[in-house]
Order: C-alpha cells, then structure tokens, then sequence
C-alpha cells in the first residue's frame, strides 16, 4: 500500500509523520519497532536431513528437546515479579529466555525437517511454522516430558527442579554437538554456552539453600522430594548416564544432601492435567486471534 | 557511494549502540547475489531479542543505501564474547561497560562458588567490586557493584 508522506507543516499533519518516511521502499516495515512480518529463525541455513538420519526421528526428537525448553520456560516466567528478590527475578526470566530462544530453534527445526509435524492453520493465519506448533497443537501432541510440566511450586523447589533439569540437559547437549544433523548440532553447541550459567546458578542455590537455614534446607528437600519422582522420566528421555550422577553427588555432597532413592520410572505415558492448563493460559491470545498481526 | 559491507558494519546494536554489529561480532558475511545483497548474522543468545531489530536495522539501513538487502542466520560457530573486537571493547569501557575476559574453553565445570573475575569499576578503576547476579538485564550481562564508589555496573559475560 502506498501512502502520500503528509508533511508535517501541513495542516493536518502530526509529529508521527516522519515514522512513516520510508514506507515508499516496497516491503521495509522497519519503522515499526519489531517489523511486521516473522523472521524464519533458519534463515539461510541448509536444513536439508542428511542421507543417514531418518527425518521424522529427527523432528520427534527436536520436538521433545523443544517442547521440554518451552514449557519450562514458560513455568520459569511465571516467577516474573514473583521471585524472592529482583536478582533472582531477573535471573529466572534470563533463564526463561534461553529456554525459549532453544525452543524456538528446535521447533523451526522439527517443522524444517518434518513437515507433517506442523497442524493445519486457517488459511491466511500469518504465524510461522514455530509458532504454529507452539500455540495449536494440543496437549496430547506435546513430546515434553511429565518433569517440566507441574508447578513451580516455591523457590526452593523450582530450583531443585532447575539443578536436575540444566544438569540433564546439559549433558546431552554437550553429547548431541556431534550429532549427524549439523542444525541440530550447531543448535546444541549454542545451548552448551547457556545451560552452563544456568546449572551454576542453580547448583549455588540448591548449597546456598541447604545450608542456609533450617526453613530454607526443609523447603529445599521437600521441593527435591517433590520433583525426584519424575526425574527418572526425564533422565531416559535424554539418554544420560554416570556423567550426570557424577554431578548430582558433587552437588549433594557439598550440600549435606542424601541423593533420593534411585526412583522407578512413574508409569503412564499421558501428560499430567498441569500441562493443559499451562497451555489454556499460554495458547489462549494465538487461537483467539489465529489470523492476528502483531 | 558505500560498499554494502561498509553500510552493514556500521549498523548499530539496538542494546549496546555504542558498538557496531561487526565490533560485537554477531556480522558474519555479506555477500551479494543475484537478488540483491544477502547479510549474515549470528546471535549472541538463542533467545536474543534484539535479533529481529538487528535485521531491521540492517535492511533499512542498506535500502537507505540503494541496496535491496535479505538477512541470514548463521549458528556456528556459535557466538564467543572473544567475537568482540578490539575496538568494541574499547567503546564498551568508554561507555562505563565492563568488558568480558577470556571465554571458557575446553570441558564444561560445575561451578559452585560465586564466579571470580578480576574486574575493576569502569568508573573509578578499583578492583574492590562484588557480584550482585550473574543475570542482567539483557541475556548477555552480568550486574557488579563497586564497593569503593559503590556505583553498580554491567559487565558483558564470558561465553
């Protein structure tokens, strides 16, 4: 669409006007603070599956890496403005980015490599593949893991969950920057970076919190009691093995800390009723307004 | 008229403007090609948000120029704060930012006491300063304050 640029000594013409001074160059929507098209995280990269990694294995298990970093982010967020003190705040919403910044590359990633993982949009809906799998697929589509799924419960549990979870993760990633998909690989290596500040920050909360007060250690053990029964799941998502124990026990052992019993793998393949509600809340504006610009 | 490398190395940060999007590292390739000029770039976070205004800035400014310009992605490498030229550290000190050390190399630690660097205060240059949070406002810093001046400051970490 063409407009005439008003002039701002017009009559009629306002301060404003000048954003509108490059709206003759076809397609340059820069005035507008984040443009108003998407942008393809991938853009420009080669996501061609290589010959000998099958393609849909490869996106079921981007969509589980993804949808893991999603919906722990999205539980991480909700400690925005409700942490114990704006550092911490400050520092789970940081958190909550990387998680969401993996996410986002993971999920270009499985829709790249296997389309047929996308659902179907109403003709016209301007959201990006990413976005699609992110806010109109259902629970039941969702590859996370029953571990990231319930509530954040207090701090001291969220950081229970935050050491387990970083430190798994970590592992993995450390293990998949060989992996045979160099997108994925290179996605892993970046995650290495990031996952690294983030089992620090809560491996130094967890000692911090044991051997803080008496309150802080009993709310620390009953947060770990809480969320230890799903963290077999998680561990056999992510295929992880002694190298993870060997840092759980450095950071139980410094902190005074029994490591749980080894637990059994909680059965059930569905996902918990906390994850449809997180969903309810985090899906609602995008299937409101699935032809929505922003 | 400006090359479009020339055009694409003085784009700014939309976070740090002090520094150009080369000096911090994240401008990885411009090329041109049959449709016109194709820029690559590189985030510094995988949650970055200031990607999508980089992009922005980097195709306004070069259709400014009279060059129709596209944006790439590039992951890998993955971004270093050792990316960061010489010249960059300089406008971040100048800019009272606390410029990032030696990236970590070889196997990933575990890391249990508060993370040590020898900083000194971009203010005042005393080494007495504390560490308030390894998060700060933006995905790639760190808070510190000064004990002797007690002004906070931001420090860019090592990655």
């Amino acid at each position: 669409m063409a407009h005439p640029t008003p002039d701002p000594n017009d009559d009629g013409g306002s301060v404003y006007d000048g954003l509108l001074e490059h709206h003759e160059v076809a397609g340059d929507d820069s005035q507008w603070a984040f443009g108003t098209d998407f942008e393809d995280p991938l853009a420009g990269m080669d996501t061609t599956v290589p010959d000998d990694v099958d393609a849909a294995e490869l996106a079921t298990y981007c969509l589980l890496l993804g949808d893991d970093a999603l919906v722990l982010s999205q539980r991480l967020a909700e400690w925005s403005s409700n942490a114990p003190d704006l550092e911490e705040d400050i520092a789970l919403s940081n958190i909550a980015l990387d998680l969401l910044g993996q996410a986002r590359l993971l999920l270009a990633r499985a829709a790249a490599a296997d389309p047929a993982v996308v659902p179907a949009l109403p003709e016209g809906s301007p959201a990006p593949v990413e976005d699609a799998l992110a806010f109109f697929r259902d629970a039941a589509d969702f590859r996370c893991t029953r571990f990231v799924e319930g509530p954040n419960g207090d701090f001291a549990q969220t950081i229970a969950r935050l050491l387990l979870f970083a430190t798994v993760r970590l592992a993995a990633f450390e293990r998949l920057g060989d992996h045979a998909d160099p997108v994925l690989a290179a996605i892993a290596a970046k995650g290495v970076k990031e996952l690294t500040y983030h089992r620090d920050f809560a491996g130094r909360w967890f000692l911090t919190l044991a051997q803080g007060t008496e309150e802080s250690r009993r709310r620390l053990l009953a947060g770990l009691a809480q969320v230890w029964p799903l963290y077999p799941e998680l561990a056999e998502a992510y295929d992880v093995g002694p190298e993870v124990d060997v840092v759980l026990d450095q950071v139980f052992a410094v902190s005074g800390v029994e490591r749980p019993e080894a637990g059994r793998r909680v059965g059930g393949e569905h996902h918990t009723e906390a994850l449809s509600r997180l969903l309810a809340e985090m899906q609602s504006v995008a299937r409101a307004h699935p032809l929505g610009v922003w | 008229m400006s090359t479009a490398l020339e055009v694409a190395a003085s784009v700014t940060d939309p976070e740090l403007p002090m520094l150009t999007l080369a000096d911090l590292g994240v401008l990885r390739e411009v090329r041109e090609d049959a449709d016109g000029v194709v820029v690559t770039i590189t985030p510094t976070y995988s949650g970055c948000p200031a990607m999508a205004t980089m992009r922005d800035d980097l195709v306004h400014r070069l259709a400014d120029a009279g060059y129709a310009a596209r944006v790439e992605v590039s992951l890998t490498p993955a971004w270093s704060s050792d990316d960061i030229t010489a010249h960059g550290r300089a406008a971040l000190r100048e800019h009272g930012l606390s410029v990032p050390g030696p990236a970590p190399q070889g196997p990933v630690t575990l890391n249990l006491l508060p993370t040590r660097r020898a900083l000194t205060c971009p203010r005042c240059g005393s080494a007495e300063v504390s560490l308030t949070s390894e998060f700060g406002p933006t995905a790639c810093k760190a808070l510190y304050r000064c004990i002797d001046c007690l002004e906070p400051f931001e420090h860019i970490k090592e990655i």
